[in-house]
């Protein structure tokens, strides 16, 4: 094999190592990078769904990924807690606050305004699905920029057994459904949407300052 | 050639691998999903010694709180009518999270105020 044969060889591998962890198309960071933040503030989600546990139960999940992520993330049940007090009661009062007015209470460089468009079951004659689909805006306080825009669809389906007679794969899928909706197994796929919402290399969140993996540029 | 493959590995290990935790999570986020998910389940007071017991095992680990911890816990403890707890768990949360100082300053002025 000729270098040059080997050296596209390799080139091929890598591009495929690389696709495994990444994704289709880069994305632009330009204005992350123009106003890059060190606080996030999270409100409780807008909620498109049909399950009105979605939002709470979505909004108990999103504080590690980000934090983890290096950023300061001011307490998500605290501010509910504080802006409900304040006359806000609902997460659609809670998305119109003016910007400079939230720069203002509470200091954030940027609010991370989550869409809830799809979460929880959906029960399909013989297999039931859990998912969730969120969509997700980072907005500079500041000037108002949209640092970071994402989406990320999760689903947990569980196929009860695939061997058995129809009617025993039905009664299966019930009972699978009527645990799942139980334990709610869809507060699980928020975690599994926020890591496929934040964490994609070259699509996902940049680290914050307090990662050991933070860029400054 | 032997290089390139090195880089190549490193970048299939690197590329996809868990890094460690910042912080020690313990039962922070899982007590307010019960309380939005189930209210009244977790009254205040049990909410507070969980965390106070996740604390204690970050401490034994040599572990940070993640940021808006100490803040939360303050809060629960002007709900239990702890004004004093209150307020060193949100000077806590100053000191560790400069970011936070506009809003837990005036969490501290309420509390002043009641």
């Amino acid at each position: 094999m000729s270098t040059l044969a080997r050296y596209r060889l390799l080139t091929a591998a890598l591009l495929l190592i690389l696709g495994g962890c990444a994704t289709m198309q880069p994305y632009d960071y330009s204005n992350y990078y123009a106003h890059p933040p060190r606080s996030i503030l999270v409100l409780p989600p807008l909620n498109e769904s049909t399950a009105v546990e979605g939002t709470y139960s979505y909004l108990s999940t999103v504080t590690q990924p980000l934090a983890e992520l290096g950023y300061y993330v001011y307490p998500v049940a605290v501010i509910d807690q504080y802006l409900k007090a304040n006359g806000m009661p609902t997460a659609g009062e809670m998305h119109q606050i003016p910007l400079a007015r939230i720069a203002e209470i509470i200091g954030a460089d940027a609010v991370l305004y989550v869409d809830l468009k799809q979460y929880g079951s959906k029960f399909q004659v013989v297999s039931s699905n859990a998912i969730v689909t969120v969509t997700a805006q980072l907005v500079d306080t500041r000037t108002a920029t949209v640092l970071w825009a994402g989406s990320a669809t999760a689903q947990n389906n569980s196929n009860s057994n695939n061997s058995g007679s129809f009617l025993a794969q039905l009664l299966a899928a019930a009972l699978v459904q009527a645990i799942n909706s139980k334990v709610d197994v869809s507060h699980g796929v928020c975690r599994q949407a926020n890591a496929q919402l934040f964490y994609p290399e070259g699509r996902g969140l940049p680290y914050g300052p307090y990662s050991p993996r933070h860029i400054a540029k | 050639m032997r290089i390139a493959a090195a880089l190549a590995a490193a970048l299939l290990v690197g590329g996809c691998a868990t890094q460690p935790n910042l912080y020690a999570w313990g039962r922070y986020e899982d007590l307010i999903y019960t309380t939005y998910a189930s209210p009244g389940s977790m009254p205040p007071e049990r909410q507070v010694e969980a965390l106070e017991q996740d604390y204690q095992q970050a401490r034994a680990n040599n572990q940070r709180m993640p940021p808006g911890w100490h803040a939360h816990l303050g809060y629960l403890y002007s709900e239990l009518g702890k004004p004093d707890q209150a307020r060193q768990e949100l000077q806590t949360e100053k000191a560790e999270f400069p970011e936070s100082a506009v809003f837990v300053d005036r969490l501290l002025a309420n509390l002043s105020k009641s």
